[in-house]
């Protein structure tokens, strides 16, 4: 009984000592977007390798929680996958890493090769339910959209002028993953995902196809090049003057060192 | 005395089973057949690279196995205690022990996901433990403490009373009869309810998104977040392009990992049926 | 001798008895706080509507606890039967060397963690599902998942149950000249009605809890389903789909959809501890 008494107060110790533990040469939190945080997360490696001692946590959420905890002091940085709201502007400042655009999905077999953006709000409204009204096959449509919180419907609601409950989708998806899976696996679906997702997918051979907005191709080159309509930036995003540390890291982010991670996770460097 | 009616319900039972063990196979070739080829050593003692499409997993497995000792080393005294509590003190059917172990029967049933909300409410944001191993691990010490006490409580329940007399007319006092006999006596049960915890909390990933998190680095203490294996399946099968064959190669791991922690628990059960005859 | 250790046991023991039964109070208070901000604001009235539009101040839940309990039982109704045939089978019907065999496997796949078994439905069940009735991720999908995870559960339980049953029981029903079928079906499942019962109802509690596997397969639409082929979504998936994208009311409403879910499986186990003898 005494040795286990003995136990449950070193226990009890040890945990009240342990989270004060840190790490020597400083800690960045950065949390937010979960586009953004796979990236941030190889970012932070590359950066720690050089910077030895330095730790750098990523913790993956949606853009409103990175704009949230920047502001509130929970991160260092926040990660967002959009452009800053004119109101958040007033306390936070975004340091663009990369870009992205956001494209229409189909099965590979749907012979429909593009829609324009009436087409595609009627079929996001529930108007048009088969692909026959929209110059495909006889098929019934099956519309993805993304759950509340994620900036690629943001997105995709400003582009389209529509509110989320005027949706009608059949299915709703969190990450890009599931979006890409639900449409490869279903003919008649059609869905918005991250270009960069979607171009590696059908470079693996994924049955699925990215449809052009508004006449221009959906590529990660069209997006470099501007032309592309449905992008937008990935942004660090910090509260007044970055920390010492947090300033290094932002600016290793946008150096030339990391452009390969970030072409890796098929984003599109800045424009310097 | 075979009818016909028995051979068409001995059929439809053979048809059970037969269906039955054949969906299972088909899940485990289709996992198999897409993890199997990056299954090797450096997978399992290697970090993850190019967000988990490459490299091992030797970060996570570190991670998981942080979270679990965690959510044992609070579990096991806090539940030994509690069990020992309910089989000495409390008479059948007093209501104090009746109202508890209600409590500890709602508790086991509550979905995991409510234990998620719960840590990461309570240890992460009012405790300010935030994203960490030991969030997790406390976490997960909450949700399979329920299901150890009742086995372990069960356990001592089937130690003979003979055991409890022959201590008593040593002189034993009862803390000295409860550490030299009695828990001795239930401790394969003791094991049991322990493995049953941390099979299920292996396998959990819904209450570790909220509050062990997402970093997939070595951790360097309790304080660091960790990302646990069933959550890095997660994560590679929905969110990272590519990711599938990582994922299935880690659900591989992760499903041998839990049939040897369950092994182990049908192994100590049988000890401790067999030593039960013996006595 | 001490007695000290012995005056320090009851209370120490107790404590942390009370402590383990207080996790309950104290999750439910948690939940009950962080829930304040959505439930102090525009009444309980707003959760009893079936539009989820967190980011337009509308936070009906009804939709959600429907489907909830309609996948729960669909799961629970395809696994139950199937789990006993495969119980009785181990039991009574399969050669020894198998039915150890059988049990096996059972025992491993119980030990899946749910997440394979999403990524599977995911990856192999909804495609196959759409090809037929699309969209594929759907009421029938969660259920099928669903009814595959808890499939071994259920089986091993009523198997426990079954090879608790006497012997001599069994003997005695063939003696009276009743065929294999109604020995089974009439007097061994009966006698271990209690035991394939409480493997039941476990069942439903993992199906009701379950998240991950459901998040990946149930298309997660807030909606009432009109047939088992359209979309739904869960309280569960609800949660783990939008909380880490959650602030503010968003974040509380989320809460609120944890505290329905508490008190689902609250009335669960409360059913189920009536269903228990009283202990003995």
């Amino acid at each position: 009984m005494k040795r286990f008494l003995i136990f449950l107060a070193t226990l009890l110790a040890a945990l009240a000592i342990l989270p004060g533990a840190q790490a020597a040469g400083g800690k960045l939190v950065l949390t937010g977007s979960s586009t953004v945080a796979p990236l941030a997360l190889e970012i932070g490696k590359r950066f720690e390798a050089m910077n030895p001692g330095v730790r750098v946590d990523v913790q993956t959420g949606g853009s409103s929680r990175g704009v949230a905890d920047a502001m509130n002091g929970l991160a260092d940085i926040g990660l967002v996958s959009r452009a800053l709201k004119p109101e958040e502007t007033k306390t936070l400042t975004a340091h663009t890493l990369a870009l992205d655009g956001v494209a229409l999905i189909v099965h590979a077999g749907n012979p429909v090769r593009q829609l324009d953006d009436a087409q595609i709000k009627a079929i996001y409204t529930g108007q048009t339910r088969n692909w026959r009204a929209a110059g495909g096959a006889d098929l019934p449509i099956t519309v993805v959209n993304k759950a509340e919180g994620r900036s690629t419907l943001e997105l995709f609601l400003h582009y389209t002028g529509l509110k989320n409950s005027q949706i009608r989708a059949q299915a709703v998806i969190g990450d890009n993953q599931q979006g890409i899976k639900t449409v490869a696996g279903n003919p008649g679906a059609i869905g918005y995902v991250s270009i960069g997702a979607a171009e590696y997918a059908v470079e693996h051979g994924v049955p699925i196809k990215l449809l052009p907005m508004a006449g221009v191709p959906a590529t990660t080159g069209a997006v470099r090049s501007g032309r592309f309509p449905l992008s937008r930036p990935l942004n660090l995003v910090t509260r007044g003057a970055p920390s010492p540390l947090a300033a290094r890291f932002i600016a290793f982010a946008r150096s030339p060192a990391v452009r390969d991670l970030i072409e890796a996770q098929y984003f599109v460097p800045p424009p310097r | 005395m075979h009818n016909p009616g028995d051979r068409l319900f001995g059929l439809a039972l053979w048809g059970a089973a037969v269906g039955v063990t054949a969906v299972f196979a088909w899940l485990f070739a289709d996992i198999a057949r897409l993890g199997l080829g990056s299954l090797s050593l450096d997978f399992i003692a290697t970090a993850p690279e190019n967000a988990g499409r490459d490299g091992g997993i030797a970060p996570i497995l570190v991670s998981t196995l942080l979270i679990l000792g965690v959510a044992v080393g609070v579990a096991a005294p806090v539940g030994l205690g509690a069990a020992v509590w309910l089989n000495t003190y409390t008479r059948a059917g007093s209501r104090g022990g009746r109202r508890i172990r209600l409590a500890l029967d709602m508790l086991a049933g509550m979905p995991s996901i409510v234990f998620g909300l719960f840590g990461n409410a309570f240890f992460s944001v009012f405790l300010g433990l935030g994203f960490s191993i030991l969030s997790g691990g406390l976490t997960l010490a909450a949700m399979i403490l329920p299901i150890f006490i009742r086995t372990v409580e069960a356990g001592l329940g089937a130690v003979e009373d003979g055991w409890r007399l022959g201590a008593a007319a040593l002189g034993l006092t009862r803390s000295a009869a409860l550490a030299h006999v009695i828990l001795p006596a239930a401790a394969p049960a003791i094991g049991a309810g322990l493995m049953l915890g941390i099979g299920r909390a292996a396998a959990e990933t819904a209450a570790l998104i909220f509050t062990s998190g997402y970093v997939d680095r070595m951790p360097e203490s309790l304080a660091d977040s960790g990302r646990a294996l069933a959550v890095h399946i997660y994560d590679l099968s929905m969110n990272v392009a590519g990711g599938d064959v990582h994922a299935a190669a880690s659900a591989l791991v992760l499903v041998a990992l839990v049939a040897c922690v369950n092994l182990m628990a049908v192994a100590l059960s049988r000890r401790w049926l067999t030593r039960r005859l013996a006595v | 001798m001490r007695r000290s250790s012995d005056s320090l046991l009851k209370p120490l023991t107790a404590a942390l008895a009370g402590i383990s039964a207080l996790l309950l109070v104290g999750m439910l208070g948690f939940l009950l706080a962080e829930s304040w901000p959505a439930l102090a604001h525009g009444g309980w009235l707003r959760f009893a509507s079936l539009d989820w539009y967190p980011l337009e101040g509308r936070f009906g839940l009804t939709a959600m606890c429907i489907a909830t309990l309609a996948v729960a039982a669909l799961a629970t109704l395809l696994a139950a039967p199937l789990g006993l045939a495969c119980a009785l089978f181990a039991r009574f019907q399969a050669p020894p060397a198998l039915a150890a065999g059988f049990r096996g496997l059972l025992a491993l796949m119980a030990g899946v963690p749910s997440v394979v078994y999403g990524f599977w439905g995911l990856t192999v069940l909804v495609p196959l599902l759409a090809r037929w009735q699309p969209p594929g991720a759907s009421l029938l999908a969660a259920g099928l998942v669903l009814a595959l995870m808890i499939l071994p559960t259920v089986a091993l339980l009523a198997h426990a149950a079954l090879a608790a049953v006497p012997r001599t029981l069994l003997d005695g029903a063939a003696a009276l000249g009743l065929s294999r079928r109604a020995t089974l079906l009439k007097v061994a499942v009966p006698a271990a009605r209690r035991g394939i019962g409480g493997g039941v109802l476990l069942g439903l509690a993992r199906a009701l809890g379950e998240t991950m596997a459901v998040l990946m397969v149930a298309g997660n639409v807030v909606q009432l389903p009109a047939s088992v082929f359209d979309p739904v979504r869960v309280l569960t998936a609800n949660i783990a789909l939008e909380m880490a994208y959650a602030t503010g009311t968003h974040r509380a409403g989320l809460f609120v959809s944890g505290l329905l879910l508490a008190l689902l499986a609250l009335g669960l186990a409360w059913f189920a501890a009536r269903l228990e003898p009283r202990h003995a």
